[in-house]
């Protein structure tokens, strides 16, 4: 195995061997606390402009395979940081082992250093931006090079993944193949989902939720989804600063109040902003699948799977909102509603894909606002 | 909820005697849950019949019986002391057969003596098989399919239903006797009419065969609002057959993808409702067919278990102290978390490391025990190591034995006795699967024979190559590099010595040297 080098912008070096492909690449680095999930984390398109480290150890150990993708064509992440990457996945499903998968994708990926102590830096002075190479290997170069590097805040990473055109989606849920069939659901309702890097197990859950799904590109005009006239409207999950998505705050502007709409994380944030609020930075975001959210309605605690850097103020959005989910590790806010539109949206991944399936019925719910809003 | 303050005296039963298959782990969830009630102000009464426990140390409860575990004398406790109510899930299978008894005899009732945790139906829901089968059915999971049988035809039925290899359990014979595994029709026709001769009732128990499955765990915890959350997962080394007390285990579950993951919490979520625990830990076990990923449910226990007390030492997450302070109406969001003190004991601990327990026997002081492994427990006890990465938390859970083992040590045995030891579970096999790899054996070969995970096999496959590299360094002291690899791997300095031809202390004084040392 190669060597390779991590260096992060605040000088800090990590020596490991190289695996996935060879090169060099840069971005923000984040850890992520998921046991489970690594393909689903690797293609989220929310990590674009990200180099991801994952605080479980053993990556790799059931493979990968056809129908855990979060999005078409492959990784999303910039680079990919393991303790230790095993090359013989065991599992039934799996048709390639990790390490392939890297390669032939040409992720740049690092294992053998300590990740612990990469997260213990990145927990205490922040996420930052770093370099992993297996080219140039003198960490002084390496350092300059990261150094000079602009960072991703202010940066519109949505156009780097959203669809370039409109699409139709019918796939349901993962199932087990021999589980009795679930049924169809009546298909009664029309939705539009604006692609800020959607992933597709939110597709998949709208699918199970009963709509019929249109994906459009993130910069479509307003007045063409309305001239679509779908029954409701979702905002999806996306990459990077929610500020820089300018196009689609202004977009959001002029559908509030027109049709219903379901924000999820970086769409959560764009409604927020639409509706006049501020968005701000955490220190290094929340990224797994263990977080409690509490329904401040039912008082009720689900475990979450989470993936943002940024989070609404919803205080700043004055009474116009309510605020209805909180994390509970660290009080931040999760959720809210419009005390009069119908219009709600959630900070945290109702779809899981990868982490828990406590919050799916938010999908249900969103159907049931649409139902009772005609 | 706030905690209740209609109870103000509760009765905690210990576990009795410590014998194999059920030890110390229940002293422990007791002591915590004596310490936790009463840091909530409720006065404890705990009886347990034996005084070589913690729990029966003087200030751990307020009042404590050592007394015989039976109803009668529990009865004159429960007159004498007239607690509120009783928390049945803290001494193992004793306590909670015992609960059952009490229940059944009208005692609880009849003194005004509340079940806290779980209620008698949710009890019997997870012990009885027929009313366990019904309430899976339910909420649409699996058991191993099974069906009592009186006639050769009925029998024929039968099978179709629950498929091969199928398991025959005569009913009614001493010690499992005509007990049998068919694989075709022909042999089950054969074995079926033998085994109705065997019993005394003329009546055979066929059931689907899982052995060989993949075994897992999940510990759960349900509080008073219906918030549930999965403390940690097990996934068993050794397959379904062997007690999960004498199995290796390892956490997290290392072979199931998030997809398959998510099915089985889910799976364990709906059977902790639908059983009906009203608060505290469960454990659930699952067997999965690695081939075509079927998954049933094995059995639940609706208690603080073996397992819980590893998944709390392991995660530390406090699962009896936290499943105490359930039952006594407070929310899992208003209990904090232990290590964090800031945050909620309402999460789900995510680990950096790789935990592995290994049971710890002593088959030489019992010479006339059958050593080999079944689903009768024979463990003594475990041990459990965290390591950061399998390698390393299997090679220190090994050390930590105190068998005079300091590694994967060879095994210097014909190639037949090898293959027999790997076929045969027995309290040595993972030593005789290290040793198969050093005679050549394939990791597929080993696999065909144990049904052990191959993740599991190449992981000792990769230790016993690494050996080899680090013998080849002899007789000089492995480089650096290489020695750092070992230590991150595991590798005991006595074993590396072993390896090398040199002693312990120069291994040691090389790594010192090097400033060489475990930091993660």
């Amino acid at each position: 195995m190669k060597k390779a080098l991590l260096v992060l912008s605040d000088g800090m070096v990590f020596e490991g061997k190289s695996f996935g492909a060879d090169g060099e690449t840069k971005g923000e680095v984040v850890f992520n606390t998921s046991m489970t999930g690594y393909q689903e984390i690797l293609t989220d398109p929310s990590y674009k402009g990200q180099i991801v480290t994952m605080t479980y150890t053993q990556m790799g150990n059931y493979g990968v395979n056809e129908e855990d993708d979060e999005s078409a064509g492959g990784p999303k992440v910039e680079g990919f940081v393991a303790k230790e990457c095993l090359d013989y996945p065991s599992n039934r499903r799996s048709i390639s082992s990790l390490n392939g998968y890297l390669e032939k994708h040409g992720v740049v990926a690092i294992q053998g250093i300590d990740t612990r102590a990469l997260t213990r830096h990145i927990r205490n002075f922040g996420a930052r931006m770093g370099i992993i190479s297996t080219e140039d290997l003198i960490p002084e170069s390496l350092y300059e090079k990261v150094r000079r590097h602009p960072g991703i805040g202010g940066v519109d990473l949505v156009r780097l993944v959203t669809t370039d055109k409109e699409y139709k989606w019918t796939e349901r849920i993962w199932r087990w193949e021999y589980d009795s069939s679930p049924g169809k659901v009546p298909v009664l309702k029309k939705v539009v989902v604006y692609d800020f890097g959607v992933k597709f197990n939110i597709l998949r859950n709208l699918a199970d939720a009963g709509f019929d799904i249109t994906v459009v590109p993130a910069e479509t005009p307003a007045e063409a989804v309305l001239e679509m006239n779908p029954d409701g409207i979702v905002l999806s999950n996306g990459p990077g600063d929610p500020e820089a998505v300018v196009y689609g705050i202004e977009n959001v502007k002029k559908l509030l109040g027109r049709r219903p709409v379901f924000g999820i994380c970086l769409g959560h944030q764009i409604l927020g902003l639409a509706l006049g609020g501020k968005t701000y930075k955490l220190k290094f975001g929340h990224h797994g699948g263990n977080h409690p959210v509490m329904d401040l309605l039912t008082e009720k605690v689900g475990i979450t799977s989470q993936n943002h850097n940024y989070c609404v103020d919803i205080g700043s959005l004055g009474t116009q909102v309510r605020l209805t989910h909180k994390n509970l590790y660290d009080g931040t806010e999760e959720g809210m509603e419009h005390v009069e539109l119908p219009v709600f949206s959630v900070q945290h991944h109702p779809e899981a894909g990868p982490g828990p399936n406590d919050s799916m019925h938010l999908f249900k719910r969103f159907r049931e606002m649409i139902e009772s809003n005609r | 909820m706030p905690k209740r303050d209609d109870l103000k005296k509760i009765l905690l039963i210990g576990s009795g005697p410590i014998v194999i298959g059920q030890a110390c782990e229940f002293d422990y969830s007791g002591a915590q849950a004596c310490k936790a009630l009463r840091e909530e102000g409720y006065e404890v009464v705990l009886v347990n019949s034996n005084p070589a426990t913690i729990m029966t140390d003087p200030e751990m409860a307020d009042i404590t019986y050592i007394e015989p575990l039976t109803t009668g004398i529990i009865e004159l406790i429960i007159e004498r002391e007239r607690p509120d109510a009783l928390l049945p899930t803290m001494g193992g299978q004793t306590a909670l057969n015992l609960t059952v008894e009490l229940a059944e005899a009208g005692i609880l009732e009849r003194y005004g003596v509340e079940l806290i945790g779980a209620k008698l139906h949710a009890i019997k829901k997870a012990e009885d098989r027929e009313l366990f089968k019904d309430a899976m059915a339910r909420i649409g999971l699996d058991v191993p399919r099974s069906s009592a049988v009186k006639r050769i035809k009925e029998g024929l039925d039968v099978v179709g239903y629950v498929g091969f290899p199928a398991i025959l359990r005569p009913a009614f014979t001493l010690g499992g006797t005509g007990g049998a595994v068919a694989y075709n029709l022909e042999e089950y026709r054969e074995l079926l009419e033998n085994a109705l001769k065997l019993s005394p009732v003329s009546q055979v128990l066929v059931e689907e065969s899982v052995l060989g499955w993949k075994e897992y765990e999940l510990e759960v915890m349900r509080d008073g609002n219906d918030n549930v959350v999965i403390i940690c997962s097990i996934e068993n080394f050794d397959p379904m057959g062997i007690h999960t007390g004498d199995s290796i285990t390892v956490a997290p579950a290392q072979t199931l993808s998030d997809k398959e993951y998510q099915r089985m919490r889910d799976a364990s979520i709906a059977v902790i409702r639908e059983i009906g625990v009203d608060t505290g830990g469960s454990n659930i076990q699952f067997a999965l067919n690695p081939e075509d990923g079927k998954m049933v449910i094995i059995e639940m226990n609706p208690r603080v278990s073996r397992s819980s007390a590893l998944a709390s030492k392991a995660t530390g997450f406090p699962i009896a102290k936290i499943a105490a302070k359930l039952a006594v109406g407070l929310n899992l969001n208003e209990i904090p978390n232990d290590i964090t003190r800031e945050t909620p004991a309402s999460f789900e601990p995510a680990i950096d490391y790789v935990v592995t327990k290994i049971p710890r026997f002593a088959f030489e002081k019992f010479p006339e025990a059958d050593p080999t492994l079944t689903t009768q427990m024979k463990s003594v006890g475990e041990v459990m190591s965290i390591g950061r990465t399998f390698k390393e938390s299997l090679q220190k859970a090994l050390r930590s034995l105190e068998a005079d083992s300091y590694g994967l040590e060879e095994k210097i045995a014909e190639p037949d006795v090898i293959k027999e030891k790997l076929k045969t579970p027995n309290s040595e096999r993972i030593w005789y699967i290290a040793q198969a790899f050093r005679e050549g054996l394939r990791v597929e070969e080993v696999h065909e024979i144990t049904r052990i995970d191959p993740w599991f096999l190449n992981n000792i496959r990769e230790i016993v190559e690494l050996e080899n590299e680090i013998r080849c360094s002899q007789p000089a002291t492995p480089a650096p590099p290489l020695l750092y690899k070992a230590k991150s791997w595991g590798f005991s300095d006595r074993r590396i010595a072993g390896l090398t031809g040199l002693k312990e202390a120069d291994i040691r004084g090389t790594r010192k040297k090097l400033g060489m040392r475990a930091n993660g």
